[in-house]
């Protein structure tokens, strides 16, 4: 028998979703064939690698015959048929696993150069595309995966990522920048990644209109920049101006010659910003005045809302016992997982729940029955990727968290800990990119495993804190927005070269977000210990409730109140763990992680600004 | 020649036939020598023009299994790979020159594709894999029954087919046209292979809800891959040749004439310390979520 709460629940089950037609039948082709003439000689290496890097292949790490292909989710929202694609191709053509990137991409690696067309067949099946996911272009336009559910969010901004991504795909005013060009949308001051693009754009309602505050010029790399606030409030009709204007400066003066210096930051920073304002508003006006309607027909926020159908709020849904509760690695571990995976949403009765990958990484089977969970438990048929490189899955009524958790539980997904520091972000590094030196992706593994045996997802005064790890400078991993940051390096000790991580303090997000500072150098092998040790301390030393992101805070501002009061005295403290016994005595305290030969910096050409 | 014509007309008939499983319309064009479909295996059961061979474990075909199939485990071929020893076996389950064989498993049809080409090795042309695995065939609403068959005994010469078999010597051997292929997945090909092969994982020529794709995708991603149908190609995998031997049908199906099963594969060239390539400047098995 129906009751009146089942027939509730059934009115609100989605109609399956458009096929977003971000892919190209014809580029598959198009790519097949340039294979085939750069394998016979008839395509020059140069001329082939910009042609690869414009439709996502990137060249695997010291092996040029493999690729990552980078598959964009604009606006991080991705359909249940698309993650079963994307299982079934990982297991034809990469390793059976696929990798979420730290800007809401889906990473094949390990493709066969030959097979790459056949990723891109299956893809445009579906309606992805991994068109301009590397190269110099705009690459995938991020949105905060709480976009319309945030409790503290204006509106929702998801229409508006994926309007400003489809307008750019394949516009030939953004084909050949002098170098990538990042676009961000965030949901409210909290959470989003503005001010560490080219274009950060937070939403906001000013007299009752819809519009932005817009930052511009931030990013991360080997020199990271926090962008700037363009003006108090950008109304929504100047939107699509603001950023055409500002691609068309970047693609006018930016740096063509010095490809480490020619992110638009750098742009901003050599003009100074006051000089750089005035241009963008004035090339506005000028873009307002002289775009052709047909070009802003291509604008088409409508058609995106269209499809971006939300159930309202949920009048049969359960309240749960949330963050206020107590919590302690011997809590059952369905209870330890809502704690730290479960969030409620303003839409009252419905919960955002955060699926916790390790650094990234999902299987095939793991993706599949993600896909059959998304579909019969969320009420708005999706998921979104996160840049923490997890799923959140929204719209999940109360009553169905214990089955939710139940299928997870059955492929190996149901760690807790996604939204605390346990859920430590890792790029790529030394499993497959040139550029890494570390092995980034195997530490951020390490940490989570350990970290969650000890259950520190259970200990709320951690929860505002991150740990982010890049396997170089490049910040791929994003360290410098880390409460705890590292960046891998190699470095002498005694006789030896081993692995080394420089570590960075205090790093943020949102549109309050700072960049971390640089503390000290650590081992590989002593980053674990290094991170327990400061907990460790911190317990000691924090002032009435404070958590150990403010009280790093306080630290790096020389305002700490116990015996450790700055940088200084914290790097006193911890210089016993970072130190290696010999080499003869602990020779595996010299290797990386996933190694057992001796460490040896190699790399090769990164392609990024190829 | 006749039993071509015979099930050419079946797979004309299909159209009419298919529905009554699952509704599912076959895209394969069966061959008598690679790959059977569903409905023409179903017109030929019930002909009874036909021996269907369960390769599974005997306790599983004791549970239940195709109607009319005999039990063959894998492993009682390979408990002795002589020739004699498989036409003996060929003839114990009453199969003479002119039947057709059809073998399945539940093991995505590599089990199934070793025995088969055990058959076609040892003279016996007309032997193909079923499309599907024993779990999909029933899933797709075909009939499976609990009864233990048996036949009585058929005589079957022994006609070693060495065109499709490669021993050591063979793989060693220097020609411009032969290609070794690797059917093992991306990462155990990373870590160490037999020089000079390429990569076509058994998991790449698969389809969703078949052991094998259409025979026009395989020879798209070979075309992709610089093979052209007057290749001669050496399939090998990490034991015994059941990864490779999916393969194998894989590439009869895409219409290749020239392919051989190296049946000892890599195990026998590793136990040998016959030379290797091996990449070890990343860390790529760390990227697996297992």
């Amino acid at each position: 028998m129906k009751t009146r709460k089942d027939a509730n629940i059934q009115k609100h089950i989605p109609k399956p979703r458009r096929n977003p037609r971000w892919g190209k039948e014809e580029e598959t082709n198009i790519f097949a064939e340039r294979v085939k003439l750069f394998r016979t000689g008839k395509l020059s290496e140069d001329d082939f690698r910009r042609f690869r890097l414009q439709h996502g292949a990137y060249g695997s790490r010291l092996q040029m015959d493999y690729s990552m292909v980078r598959i964009k989710v604009p606006g991080g929202e991705i359909l249940p048929v698309q993650l079963e694609k994307l299982a079934s191709l990982s297991e034809a053509f990469s390793i059976g696993s696929a990798h979420v990137s730290t800007r809401q991409n889906i990473q094949l690696h390990w493709v066969q150069l030959e097979d790459v067309s056949e990723v891109m067949r299956g893809l445009v099946e579906v309606g992805l595309t991994s068109r301009e996911a590397c190269g110099n272009t705009i690459r995938n336009v991020m949105c905060s995966p709480l976009a319309g559910v945030c409790p503290d969010e204006q509106f929702d901004s998801t229409p508006y990522s994926k309007a400003i991504a489809r307008f750019f795909l394949r516009n030939p005013m953004c084909q050949n920048l002098p170098r990538k060009f990042k676009i961000n949308f965030a949901c409210c001051e909290k959470h989003g990644l503005v001010r560490i693009a080219d274009i950060g754009l937070v939403p906001m309602t000013k007299d009752g209109s819809q519009g932005f505050r817009i930052y511009l010029g931030g990013g991360l790399g080997a020199a990271s920049f926090i962008g700037y606030l363009l003006e108090e409030f950008t109304s929504e009709e100047k939107l699509l101006p603001t950023c055409m204007a500002v691609v068309r400066l970047f693609d006018r003066n930016g740096n063509r010659e010095n490809m480490a210096r020619n992110r638009m930051r750098y742009l901003v920073n050599e003009m100074g910003w006051e000089k750089f304002q005035k241009m963008v508003l004035k090339e506005r006006s000028i873009v307002m005045m002289t775009t052709a309607q047909s070009t802003e027909s291509m604008f088409n926020l409508s058609a995106e809302e269209e499809d971006q159908y939300l159930p309202k709020e949920n009048r049969y849904g359960t309240k749960l016992r949330m963050f206020s509760e107590r919590n302690s690695s011997n809590t059952n571990a369905y209870d330890r997982w809502v704690h730290s995976n479960v969030i409620a949403q303003k839409q009252a009765g419905y919960y955002t729940v955060f699926v916790t990958l390790g650094a990234g990484d999902v299987t095939a089977n793991q993706l599949r029955v993600l896909a059959g969970t998304i579909r019969e438990l969320s009420m708005e048929g999706a998921a979104r990727n996160t840049p923490q490189q997890n799923f959140a899955i929204r719209f999940v009524n109360g009553n169905d968290l214990p089955e939710f958790f139940n299928r997870l539980a059955s492929v190996g997904l149901s760690n807790p800990g996604a939204l605390t520091i346990t859920s430590a972000v890792g790029c790529s590094g030394t499993t497959s990119c040139n550029l890494a030196i570390t092995n980034s992706h195997r530490l951020a593994k390490e940490i989570q495993y350990k970290f969650l045996e000890l259950g520190l997802d259970t200990d709320d005064m951690l929860f505002d804190s991150t740990i982010k790890i890049s396997g170089c400078p490049n910040s791929c991993g994003q360290h410098e927005i880390a409460t705890i940051g590292f960046f891998g390096g190699a470095s002498r000790i005694g006789s030896v070269m081993a692995p080394t991580y420089t570590m960075l303090f205090g790093g943020s997000s949102g549109e309050r977000g700072e960049l971390g500072r640089v503390v000290m150098r650590v081992p590989a092998k002593r980053v674990i210990d290094t991170v327990l040790n400061i907990i460790e301390i911190y317990r000691k030393e924090r002032g009435e409730g404070e958590t150990l992101r403010q009280w790093i805070d306080q630290v790096l501002r020389g305002e700490a109140i116990g015996s450790i009061r700055d940088v200084e005295d914290i790097k006193r403290a911890l210089a016993a763990v970072v130190q290696l016994p010999p080499v003869d005595q602990q020779p595996e305290s010299y290797q990386d992680y996933g190694s057992d030969v001796r460490f040896t910096a190699k790399t090769a050409k990164g392609e990024c600004a190829a | 020649m006749k039993l071509k014509r015979s099930l050419s007309m079946d797979s004309q008939k299909k159209e009419t036939l298919s529905g009554r499983g699952s509704g599912l319309e076959s895209e394969y064009h069966s061959t008598p020598d690679t790959v059977c479909d569903v409905n023409t295996l179903s017109v030929l059961i019930r002909k009874k023009n036909v021996r269907v061979v369960d390769v599974r474990k005997e306790e599983e075909y004791a549970k239940e299994h195709i109607p009319g199939a005999v039990s063959l485990p894998l492993a009682r071929i390979l408990e002795k790979e002589s020739p004699t020893h498989c036409i003996e076996l060929l003839q114990d389950i009453g199969v003479n020159e002119d039947l057709p064989v059809v073998t399945y498993d539940d093991t995505f049809g590599a089990l199934a594709a070793r025995v088969a080409w055990t058959f076609q090795y040892i003279g016996h042309q007309h032997s193909s894999i079923l499309e599907v695995t024993f779990s999909q065939w029933k899933n797709m609403g075909f009939r499976t029954e609990k009864k233990s068959n048996s036949y009585k005994w058929q005589p079957h010469p022994l006609k070693i087919n060495q065109s499709i078999y490669a021993d050591l010597a063979y793989v060693e051997k220097v020609s411009s046209n032969k290609v070794l292929v690797d059917s093992r997945e991306r990462l155990n090909f990373l870590s160490e292979h037999i020089p000079e092969a390429v990569n076509l994982p058994y998991t790449m020529l698969r389809a969703d809800g078949r052991v094998l794709s259409k025979g026009d995708d395989i020879r798209r991603f070979l075309q992709n891959r610089g093979i052209h149908e007057n290749s001669e190609l050496v399939t090998y995998c990490g034991s015994v040749g059941t990864l490779s031997g999916l393969v194998y049908y894989g590439l009869k199906l895409a219409g290749l004439k020239n392919v051989r099963l190296y049946a000892r594969s890599f195990k026998e060239w590793k136990a040998l310390g016959k030379p290797k390539t091996e990449f070890k400047d990343a860390n790529y098995w760390d990227l697996s979520a297992e």
